[in-house]
């Protein structure tokens, strides 16, 4: 081999070499991460934190069972909110001949992009200024605003996987379009729309700062829809802000809740989205 | 042929659901334009120059909340963008098949840690971290303007190596599925020449040059609009300064800190006017990023890319 054989050789090397580092160097923050929440988290991880509501300053125990509801609560009517939107646009996008109907599809990315801060801005000027009051449904407004660019770009995914035979079989035996999208087209995709949805409620129930100014928070039991309510977030960034230690193990607990959403939920969908591919190999 | 009724109806169902997506983002313009109206006008174009912010006093400058977010975002991409750049070239085009799916799985896994736990972290880990650093530096180097100040930990630092963690896996993403939609005949016709595995994987980088751009700039915006991992450990003192090593402020900050104790119509105003210009920036730079990556991705779809979209990656 002449020198410069080796010497493009040896380039190419040693950047496989940096490309690999730079895989390793992305991995160790998620060990690290996923090393502290589990080591501090899990000892916190008492059945108190899953059925008390906190305790008054300077007492240590209780739990975080108000904001486990209220997070629940919360994402439940961002999904109410947002589902439908969502699927109803990505239909649009597939199925409608609109010219324009890609300029959809470029709104939600650029939806996708705002900042949760200003959307929760958004959601306390439109949902909490008129009625004067902090609440749950302000909440679910806000995370509904970011579910929907999510849901409409999976579900237009899943909506272009349908094999087109379908269609053209359900408008072949005299169905009109709106029948054939939603006898056939529409239930050939729900089981990915519903991995869809889960996920994208699994990511919307890590958010903080859209509840911030429209959520709220409160220490007591709450499933009042028009009054403040907690959330695990929203609670575990107070907790962290304190000076007190136990309020300190109390955040780092409910961070291993969310990361063991977050886990299983994405688990969830490699496993429910693997059998998609089958979709196609049926076509 | 006439649509039916029910068509009829299942059309104006989903135009109007399509209308309200589009309405939407332009209605958080208006929304975000009246609410500051009072802001904009009694302070003007001034309010970006001045750089104190007093709301007891009634001063509201909001140089250092811009100097802040644009300043530890910048300074992410720039940690950021290579490492991105590497993960996804390696994934795309150098990894051994059986290993890939595992590290993509872990790459994505990366991008679904709530901001709230990165922010968690980086106050009880990464701060104490941040410290000992500057600690650690020798003398000549501390006296630098760059390096200057007290070791406090909170600091500018602290923010973009956090925004630099959640980034990484956002850009490689995108740039990953740039690479992918570069056809394959580019390799090849560049390994047919004799080039070396590096040389062909340049020509497909060269080949998708504006995705791979528009994948950086869209980790940009991102890094632009988080809020809670900054707050936690920016050190929130409205104060622009030169040193890493200084506890700075950034616009979404600001807005979640102080928004729900604003008393005043002025200082809630002025906060809704950081929030337009946050809005109106982080606007542009995705327009711009969609742009240029829609340009190469777009023609493509199929089971693998429906997984990849559900999984919440691909572009």
């Amino acid at each position: 081999m002449t020198f410069r054989q080796v010497r493009r050789q040896g380039l190419s090397a040693l950047m496989t070499g940096l490309c690999a580092v730079s895989v390793l160097i992305a991995l160790i923050p998620l060990a690290l991460i996923l090393g502290f929440v589990a080591s501090k988290g899990a000892g916190a991880l008492t059945w108190a934190f899953f059925t008390e509501t906190p305790r008054p300053v300077g007492e240590t125990g209780g739990g975080m069972a108000n904001a486990i509801a209220g997070s629940l609560i919360v994402c439940g009517l961002g999904a109410v909110f947002a589902v439908p939107i969502g699927v109803g646009s990505a239909v649009f996008i597939v199925e409608s001949r609109f010219r324009w109907a890609g300029s959809v599809r470029f709104a939600a990315d650029v939806l996708n992009g705002v900042p949760s801060i200003v959307i929760g801005l958004c959601a306390y000027v439109v949902a909490v200024v008129p009625f004067r009051q902090f609440s749950a449904l302000a909440g679910g407004l806000a995370l509904g605003v970011m579910m929907i660019p999510i849901i409409t770009r999976t579900t237009e995914e899943l909506l272009r996987l349908v094999p087109g035979s379908l269609r053209e079989g359900a408008l072949a035996l005299g169905a009109t379009r709106s029948r054939a999208i939603l006898t056939v087209v529409l239930p050939a995709a729900l089981p990915g729309i519903i991995t869809g949805v889960v996920l994208a409620l699994a990511r919307i129930a890590g958010e903080t700062a859209p509840l911030l100014f429209t959520a709220l928070n409160t220490s007591f039991w709450s499933t009042d829809v028009r009054q403040p309510i907690a959330s695990l977030t929203v609670q575990i960034y107070n907790y962290a802000s304190s000076p007190y230690d136990d309020w300190h193990r109390q955040a780092w607990a409910g961070a291993c809740v969310l990361i063991a959403i977050v886990l299983v939920c994405s688990v969830l969908a490699r496993i429910a989205t693997a059998r998609l591919s089958h979709l196609r190999a049926a076509d | 042929m006439k649509p039916r009724g029910s068509d009829l109806v299942f059309r104006l169902g989903t135009g109007a659901s399509a209308l309200i997506l589009v309405t939407m983002v332009s209605g958080i313009g208006v929304v975000l334009w009246t609410g500051s109206r009072l802001s904009i006008d009694k302070s003007g174009f001034g309010f970006w120059r001045s750089t104190s912010w007093n709301p007891v006093l009634g001063d509201f400058g909001a140089f250092p909340f811009i100097w802040g977010t644009l300043y530890s975002s910048i300074l992410a991409l720039c940690l950021a963008g290579p490492v991105a750049l590497g993960i996804a070239i390696f994934l795309s085009e150098l990894c051994p098949k059986r290993l890939r799916s595992a590290l993509v799985f872990l790459t994505e896994l990366l991008a679904a840690v709530p901001s709230i736990v990165y922010g968690l972290w980086g106050v009880f880990v990464l701060v104490p971290w941040v410290r000992d650093i500057q600690r650690s530096l020798p003398d000549w180097m501390r006296t630098l303007p760059l390096f200057s100040g007290p070791p406090v930990g909170v600091s500018l630092l602290a923010a973009a190596l956090v925004l630099t963690v959640m980034v990484i896996p956002f850009s490689s993403a995108v740039a990953r599925e740039v690479l992918r939609a570069v056809p394959m005949s580019q390799r090849e016709a560049a390994y047919a020449l004799g080039s070396t595995r590096w040389e062909a994987t340049r020509s497909a980088l060269h080949y998708g040059r504006a995705g791979i751009v528009g994948a950086l700039m869209l980790g940009f915006g991102r890094a632009l609009g988080e809020t809670m991992a900054v707050t936690m450990v920016i050190g929130n003192t409205p104060k622009a300064a030169g040193s890493v090593f200084a506890p700075q402020y950034s616009m979404a900050a600001v807005i979640a800190n102080e928004f729900v104790e604003a008393s005043d119509e002025l200082h809630a105003s002025a906060l809704v006017e950081i929030g337009l210009v946050l809005f109106a920036i982080t606007l542009l730079v995705n327009v711009a990023s969609r742009l240029l990556i829609w340009n190469m991705t777009r023609q493509r779809t199929g089971p693998r890319r429906a997984v990849r979209v559900l999984a919440g990656e691909a572009a």
